[in-house]
């Protein structure tokens, strides 16, 4: 039994938005009490008076590198790094070595996850074996291992023959295609947005067209077949119009966008900052601009930060060798609570981008709601709190953030996954072991 | 006025009393190259290396021969390999270079922002020879240096650069260079090699060279790399040098005394005509002796020399 008290518990899945105290048990929401906290409580107490109290956050769109790539980051140090950022789930790419392209694949993540991970851990599998775009993975066995949805996250399905039948096939059973909209041949090996930045840096560019041309695509073949999409990181305005129009046109598409594309533009890169330097690219101000109307507007679902932990050397190197991606699920709910600054953003609607919204994407039941009967996975954040973010806080393997030294206005102070407690910074609330 | 430089990485921030300086302190060392035995003391027991990620014939020489001109002891030192999946990356390559203790590195490196880059992690002087298409800032001041010697100063010239802008490192630092010191810019090209963006720098875009070339001073001709053609950027070599090649007709659009100029090296009959590249208002060698001066210059000023104690 667990009793968060006295909090502003916002659940926009209920449409709750009211102070009171929440009651987990047998790791499950037990009830939601307005007024005066129960009597005789018996079991832990969080105190949450002047903090607010939402459904865990879900981060739909990481990279834990387990397997295969341990030395950046793996399933104990990616949980914990999502714990300690207010997330209690998060799904994971399929771009590891092996590809979890296999049953066995996925299997090794929901097992390592349930033995050792901080956090709950949802597989996203290929779409094509080996991430090479030719033949489809089995995606029957990959769901039932686990799988929640299918991707090839890190490149585009090219081959538009492909994704039509993967998406035919998938759509009776309802999987839903996650995609890299990016038009490769277009990007043409470009490290920047195509803006002055770029021009001034001699840095290639990759045009805004490169991901607005395949978003496109995806959105017909959607059309076309009727089949479930989500595009990833969404970084230009035409993307973000694109799927505005797809959602009029009654199709469902869905789209996530990162902390970053509201957060930085390309003029991050002066001094070719390689910690600026990710796939999609920081666009320009307008492209910025357009993200923060998606998010206004609801057209944007869900906040998801493409944390992408790299070790030090690939990228301390010459602009265009470095790797792309940066980490973020320690930065994405504080630059996520910067949004509510000017009051356009209200708080549910916020909230929910980082919980019921993802969890409706993939399907996630018991998740992203704080309605009786869900899951007992909660966040607890101070609005607050004023913090800066240094390298010595880094939970993660890999230290690749360009938030490195920048002061934050907001945090998770509690993480509470199936009722138990991940991560806490409230004094006397001890996170379990 | 002083020189407080470790570092040459581009001239977007040298003021114009600084490039002036510079060109000052080339003067002189232009004079040292008259001489019959043109060599001074002033960076003897120096270690100058040249560290070429790139293939370079001309830049390393003209290094060579500035270092050797000043007495300093000239290495050099070529890589093919550059990136860090193909074996020692940058920054070993140059760490292991920095331990054999040299004073100052001249390093050219097909990534933009690569001499920067290296700045931040070794501790001897660093002169960017070239990086990526990001800038060449020794080109940018020998054109400066070369310009001001035939037309005695810069502000006020239509100075029109021809060729491939996208990738060219010699227009980054031109910009600065004779863009700061009040010429009228001109870059033109095929649209696809002359980004819109650029008309942020206040040059004029355009891809009709005679538009570029009439009424101007001077006209820098760059290099169409032969190589880059896998990608397609125009249609043909061919036809590229029919809009965008420089004739005896496009250049009698030009001022009477109009100069041509060509960072080198020259495709003979695409970018210039035979004739032209050698007439005698073709600048080419002259910018190649100035490039020696400026070096020369940049070499010393970073070695603790000052202007005065020449």
């Amino acid at each position: 039994m667990l009793l968060i008290k006295g909090g502003r518990v916002i659940d926009p899945a209920s449409r709750r938005d009211e102070i009171g105290h929440l009651v987990l048990e047998g790791g499950k929401v037990r009830e939601f009490l307005a007024g005066d906290a129960p009597s005789g409580f018996q079991g832990k107490v969080i105190p949450a008076q002047g903090k607010w109290v939402v459904p865990g956050l879900i981060d739909m769109h990481v990279h834990l590198r387990d397997p295969g790539y341990e030395w950046k980051e793996d399933i104990l140090t990616g949980t914990r790094a999502a714990a300690a950022g207010g997330f209690t789930s998060v799904a994971c790419m399929a771009n590891t070595n092996p590809v979890n392209d296999s049953a066995e694949v996925t299997r090794y993540i929901v097992e390592k996850s349930l033995r050792e991970g901080s956090v709950n851990v949802y597989p996203v599998a290929a779409v094509t074996r080996g991430l090479e775009g030719k033949e489809m993975a089995d995606f029957s066995e990959l769901t039932e291992a686990g799988a929640v949805a299918f991707s090839d996250d890190g490149k585009p399905v090219e081959n538009p023959l492909l994704l039509r039948r993967a998406m035919e096939y998938m759509r009776p059973f309802g999987y839903r295609i996650l995609s890299h909209a990016e038009d490769t041949l277009l990007a043409g090996g470009g490290a920047a947005h195509e803006g002055w930045t770029a021009r001034k840096l001699g840095i290639p560019g990759i045009p805004s067209a490169a991901e607005e041309v395949a978003i496109a695509r995806d959105i017909l073949i959607a059309r076309q077949t009727g089949g479930k999409l989500h595009i990833q990181h969404i970084s230009t305005r035409m993307g973000v119009d694109l799927l505005r129009m797809a959602r009029r046109a009654g199709l469902d598409v869905t789209g996530e966008t990162a902390p970053h594309y509201f957060t930085l533009t390309d003029a991050a890169l002066e001094g070719y900052d390689t910690n600026a330097k990710m796939n999609p690219p920081l666009r320009g101000e307008d492209d910025r601009m357009a993200i923060l109307e998606g998010i206004q507007d609801g057209t944007i679902d869900a906040i998801a930060c493409d944390h992408a932990p790299h070790e030090a050397y690939v990228k301390r190197c010459e602009f265009a060798a470095a790797a792309n991606g940066i980490i973020g699920l320690q930065t994405s709910l504080p630059l996520s609570l910067s949004l509510l600054a000017g009051g356009k953003i209200p708080t549910p609607r916020l909230v929910e981008m980082l919980s019921a919204g993802p969890a409706r994407i993939l399907g996630l039941r018991g998740k992203g709601s704080l309605a009786p009967g869900a899951d007992a996975d909660a966040t607890v954040i101070d609005p607050e709190e004023e913090w800066e973010f240094r390298t010595e806080d880094v939970l993660s393997r890999s230290k690749n953030s360009p938030f490195i030294g920048w002061k934050m206005r907001g945090r998770a102070v509690a993480t509470i996954c199936g009722g138990r407690i991940r991560h806490s910074t409230i004094a006397g609330v001890a996170a379990d072991a | 006025m002083e020189w407080h430089r470790r570092h040459v990485l581009g001239l977007s921030d040298f003021h114009p009393e600084e490039m002036e300086f510079v060109i000052d302190t080339a003067r002189s060392m232009e004079e040292v190259l008259t001489r019959d035995i043109k060599k001074v003391p002033a960076l003897r027991g120096k270690t100058v290396v040249n560290l070429f990620f790139e293939a370079s014939t001309r830049t390393r020489t003209s290094f060579e021969m500035a270092g050797k001109r000043l007495s300093a002891d000239v290495v050099n030192f070529s890589s093919a390999t550059s990136s860090v999946t193909k074996g020692e990356t940058l920054l070993d390559t140059a760490r292991n270079i920095e331990a054999m203790k040299p004073n100052i590195l001249v390093v050219r490196h097909s990534a933009s922002g690569a001499a920067l880059f290296l700045s931040r992690h070794v501790s001897c002087s660093i002169v960017n020879a070239g990086d990526g298409a990001n800038e060449h800032p020794s080109q940018g001041l020998l054109d400066l240096y070369t310009i001001l010697k035939v037309k005695g100063k810069i502000a006020g010239l239509k100075i029109a650069i021809v060729g491939d802008i996208l990738h060219s490192r010699v227009v980054r630092s031109d910009l600065h260079s004779l863009g700061r010191m009040g010429a009228k810019l001109w870059l033109c090209g095929p649209a696809t090699l002359v980004p819109r963006e650029m008309e942020r720098t206040g040059a004029v875009l355009t891809s009709d060279i005679r538009e570029a070339v009439r009424g101007a001073d001077v006209i820098i001709m760059l290099r169409i790399q032969l190589e880059r053609q896998k990608t397609a950027y125009f249609p043909s070599i061919r036809e590229y040098s029919r809009r965008f090649g420089l004739n005896r007709e496009i250049f009698s659009l030009a001022k009477d005394d109009a100069v041509i100029m060509h960072p080198g090296p020259i495709n003979r009959g695409v970018e210039l005509s035979d004739e032209l590249a050698d007439c005698e208002r073709s600048l080419v060698l002259r910018q190649v002796e100035s490039g020696v001066a400026v070096r020369m210059a940049l070499l010393y000023l970073l070695a603790g020399g000052s202007h005065a104690a020449h």
